[in-house]
């Protein structure tokens, strides 16, 4: 009757409005102090962040929302002021933010490497060779497949720029096809198809019992993957939590943090998957 | 006392007229059948009455209150019940659908089921209660639909073609049934129908509607053997009307000549004057005596008959006489006469039957 | 196959042990999905009811409008949102851009229209007089709509349905717009594309288990509450 289902109405707006509440404090309390950083998908993929971003929010209050995306999208947002901080490894286009003037206080952080892996019976005898572009340059010859991510991330800006440096044109080749992907599908790909892909050696030792995969090359000088963080300069964008962003960076660089970043992974895959950097300078890595 | 006034009545519809009541009384108590083929405005003037269609001007009253205000439209219609051709039911219990009217006027749960019990028995509904009005056949749906009108207690009731969409038998129940109902409740009633014969079944009143206007109103006998041209007339089923030339006049009645046949009419025209009559079908008599023979009819013509038609439960025999006329066999008559198409019969009718639709100087 | 088996496991571990994080994770999935819907059941029925019962020129204008919107791409509004949000956009100074409360903007925006649209289609099939009978039986007009609501009750539920079905298993305006940030904006569709892109596949399946599990239960509930014959 009439006042049976009036009844069902209020009790449905009265959980509504439960759920609305429940959603309200969050929020009022996110915005007081909030970062936005912004992150690549693999940074975010190998589980660092997840240790330093709440000791960081416990010393200071912060809190941080990091938006992890692809290298592309990370550096543009941080071009038009929509984060505060970037922690990236894309060299080539970090130094056009800095030269722009949008990006300031572009300062190293840690450094990983990437390995070439592929099938254990290495169809393009790539194992053992000392340069990378050697090796590149024999895929390439041997027609075996090839997968990139092809999705502007720092990792395939760094794949593009050791086919570049082995002098190879692979875009339009049958043996090399872009995922489109983050680096753990990317390497699931591979594993599926059989192929060879480049990868950072932190996503590819959180996945290695399930792919399949193994490392072929490494150690090249040009697999270094170099991590800077830079702030966002609030000349250029006045809304950007430029305190929050400087907290964050140096909070990078501190002695406690990089300790951690020393120590990261070695008892859950047998190796470190990262090396501090704070206060080296570029060129002197990798010796 | 009158009911219902309604004064200077219009409605339009994409700038022209779709009713027009210059004047219009119901009187408490009676049953007003509103007679007309379709697109007459039959149930424009109802659903106006019941102010579900707005009009552009006019004034309604009713019990000498105006009800063309916004404020009263809705407890003005909770004085009413509106009655459609479809049962309009809703999706739940019968019980719950003969209720609804109820519901709305946030009756009371006891007060409610005394209704529903009243008005399911009277209509006889009662078996079907519980039953999920979905499942319901046409006579029953109506039913349903109809005691939801009663429960409601109305002092009007409008019914727009109710028993249209029915078959044959649940029509005749039914309207025994509400014929009952109407005496007993004494509820004010509009039917508006096209069927003549349900119309003189139920109702006190006539009016004849056609293109927007009410042509003739008054009562059964009035309009049945008055109509008060070619429309009505055919429309209560004088079916046969013919022309003729005033020959002769006497004190009080008087002789036409049609195609050649003398027929003799009672009335006051003029000689020489050019009119039109019309004769119910039921006042021709069909005999196989010789002209002149055997009736005490002021006309006997013969004729042949030029067609037999099956009209329901009788026979349509059209007939020529000169002029075309109709009148019903029961099948019967048919075999006892021996009524075949091309047979030679006597056609007869009383004076008194002829009426005169129209006369014009000649 | 043992990829499953060992998801179906993970997914009995996280549940039964109450993980923090996977219940921080479904419980915003409800909420967010939950608010989402609501606010297009009240936006949607009633604008839906209002079109489909009123004549107005232009009318079968908006219909196309509304039906097209039951197909508009979640990404293309999340990405239009995301640039409404933007901090040097338009509603910048709103602070909403990765918050959960983005999330719901965006979600409701997706289901709107379909709950929208269903509502036309639902209240334009009922009988055109019963309107009239209503009105005629006394009803004042919100009486009225009340009741040809419940007469449309089967195709309104559905349309419900249909609303929380579509925000609940939305992806890509949800990570665009919210973030995904764990603990704050990061939902089970999201946390499972992520969890997916890490490699992560048995917990990726267990909240992917979770997640139909709770689409099948509220599922169920407005099924139960559409098909229910009224007693008495």
């Amino acid at each position: 009757m009439k006042t049976r289902k009036r009844s069902r109405f209020i009790t449905a707006l009265i959980i509504s409005t439960i759920l609305l509440s429940g959603l309200f404090r969050p929020v009022m309390a996110a915005e007081m102090k909030s970062v936005i950083l912004a992150t690549t998908t693999s940074t975010q993929d190998s589980g660092l962040l997840d240790v330093l971003i709440p000791q960081f929010e416990k010393n200071t209050g912060y809190f941080v929302k990091t938006i992890s995306v692809g290298s592309g999208q990370a550096m543009a947002m941080g071009q038009k002021g929509e984060a505060d901080v970037l922690l990236v490894h894309s060299p080539a286009a970090e130094l056009k933010l800095v030269a722009s003037g949008v990006g300031i206080n572009r300062r190293l952080v840690m450094h990983n490497d990437f390995v070439i892996v592929g099938p254990s019976d290495d169809p393009a005898k790539v194992k053992g060779l000392k340069s990378t572009r050697e090796a590149f340059k024999k895929i390439a010859s041997s027609g075996k497949l090839f997968l990139s991510r092809g999705d502007n991330s720092g990792t395939h800006a760094k794949e593009k720029e050791v086919w570049k440096a082995a002098g190879i044109n692979q875009e339009k080749e049958k043996w090399y096809q872009q995922t489109g992907l983050g680096m753990g599908q990317t390497l699931n790909v591979a594993a599926e198809k059989k192929g060879y892909t480049l990868a950072d050696r932190g996503t590819y030792l959180a996945l290695k019992k399930t792919l399949g995969l193994e490392i072929l090359n490494e150690g090249d000088a040009i697999l270094l993957n170099i991590y800077h963080v830079i702030e966002i300069n609030p000349a250029k964008w006045p809304k950007v939590n430029a305190a929050g962003g400087k907290a964050f960076a140096d909070f990078m660089l501190s002695r406690q943090t990089q300790d951690v970043i020393k120590t990261f992974g070695v008892d859950k895959f047998g190796g470190a998957l990262f090396f501090p950097d704070a206060g080296k300078k570029v060129e002197d890595l990798g010796k | 006392m009158s009911i219902l006034t309604v004064d200077n009545l219009r409605v339009e519809r994409g700038g022209t007229s779709v009713l027009d009541i210059p004047h219009f009384i119901l009187e408490e108590g009676e049953t007003l059948a509103i007679l007309g083929p379709n697109g007459a405005g039959k149930s424009t003037f109802l659903l106006t009455l019941a102010r579900l269609l707005s009009f552009s001007q006019g004034e309604l009253r009713f019990r000498g209150e105006d009800v063309s205000l916004p404020e009263v439209a809705i407890p003005y219609r909770r004085r009413l019940a509106v009655v459609f051709q479809e049962p309009l039911l809703l999706n739940a219990t019968v019980f719950n659908n003969v209720a609804a009217g109820l519901k709305i006027r946030r009756m009371g749960k006891t007060e409610i089921e005394k209704r529903v019990t009243k008005y399911a028995e009277l209509v006889k509904i009662t078996h079907l209660l519980k039953r999920d009005a979905r499942k319901l056949s046409g006579g029953e749906a109506q039913r349903t639909n109809i005691a939801r009108a009663f429960a409601t207690e109305p002092e009007m009731i409008l019914l727009d073609e109710p028993f249209a969409n029915l078959d044959a038998p649940s029509r005749e129940a039914l309207i025994d049934d509400v014929h009952v109902i109407l005496q007993q409740m004494g509820t004010t009633a509009i039917l508006a129908t096209h069927d003549r014969l349900e119309a003189l079944r139920l109702a006190d009143r006539l009016a004849v509607m056609e293109g927007g206007r009410i042509v003739q109103s008054g009562t059964c006998h009035e309009v049945m053997n008055y109509p008060v041209n070619e429309v009505v007339a055919s429309f209560v089923g004088m079916e046969t009307i013919f022309s003729g030339v005033v020959r002769r006049v006497n004190d009080g009645s008087f002789t036409i000549d049609v195609s050649g046949r003398s027929i003799e009419a009672l009335g006051h025209v003029e000689a020489g004057e050019r009119v039109d009559c019309c004769i119910r079908p039921e006042n021709i008599i069909i005999s196989t005596h010789p002209v002149g023979e055997g009736t005490s009819l002021r006309n006997n013509l013969s004729g042949k008959i030029v067609k037999i038609a099956p009209q329901g439960p009788f026979y349509k025999i059209h007939l020529d006489c000169g002029f075309f006329l109709s009148s019903y066999v029961t099948p019967q008559s048919r075999e006892n006469l021996c009524l075949q198409e091309g047979k030679e019969v006597t056609v007869s009718f009383k004076a008194t039957a002829i009426h005169v639709l129209r006369r014009e100087k000649g | 196959m043992d990829i499953i088996v060992e998801g179906l496991l993970k997914a009995f571990q996280l549940i039964f042990s109450l993980d923090r994080e996977v219940l921080t994770i479904a419980v915003l999935s409800l909420q967010v999905s939950g608010l989402a819907t609501m606010i297009s059941l009240f936006l949607g029925i009633s604008c839906g009811t209002a079109v489909a019962l009123t004549e107005f020129p232009g009318r079968n204008l908006v219909v196309s409008i509304i039906n097209a919107g039951m197909a508009l791409p979640p990404v293309v509004v999340g990405l239009f949102v995301t640039v409404f949000l933007w901090r040097n956009g338009p509603f910048g100074f709103l602070q909403l851009l990765y918050t959960p409360t983005a999330m719901v903007i965006a979600q409701a925006i997706i289901a709107t229209p379909i709950v929208m649209g269903i509502t036309v289609a639902a209240m334009q099939s009922l009988p055109k007089k019963l309107r009239l009978q209503i009105l005629a039986l006394g009803a004042t007009r919100l009486q009225m709509l009340w009741i040809l609501m419940r007469e449309a009750r089967l195709p309104l539920l559905a349309a419900v349905m249909a609303g929380f079905g579509g925000v609940i298993s939305e992806v890509g305006a949800s990570i665009m717009v919210g973030g995904n940030v764990l603990g704050y904006s990061r939902v089970l569709t999201t946390a499972t594309v992520m969890e997916t892109g890490r490699g992560n596949f048995d917990v990726a399946i267990a909240l992917s288990i979770i997640l139909l599990l709770f689409v099948f239960i509220i599922n169920l509930i407005l099924t139960l509450i559409q098909q229910r014959e009224r007693p008495r």
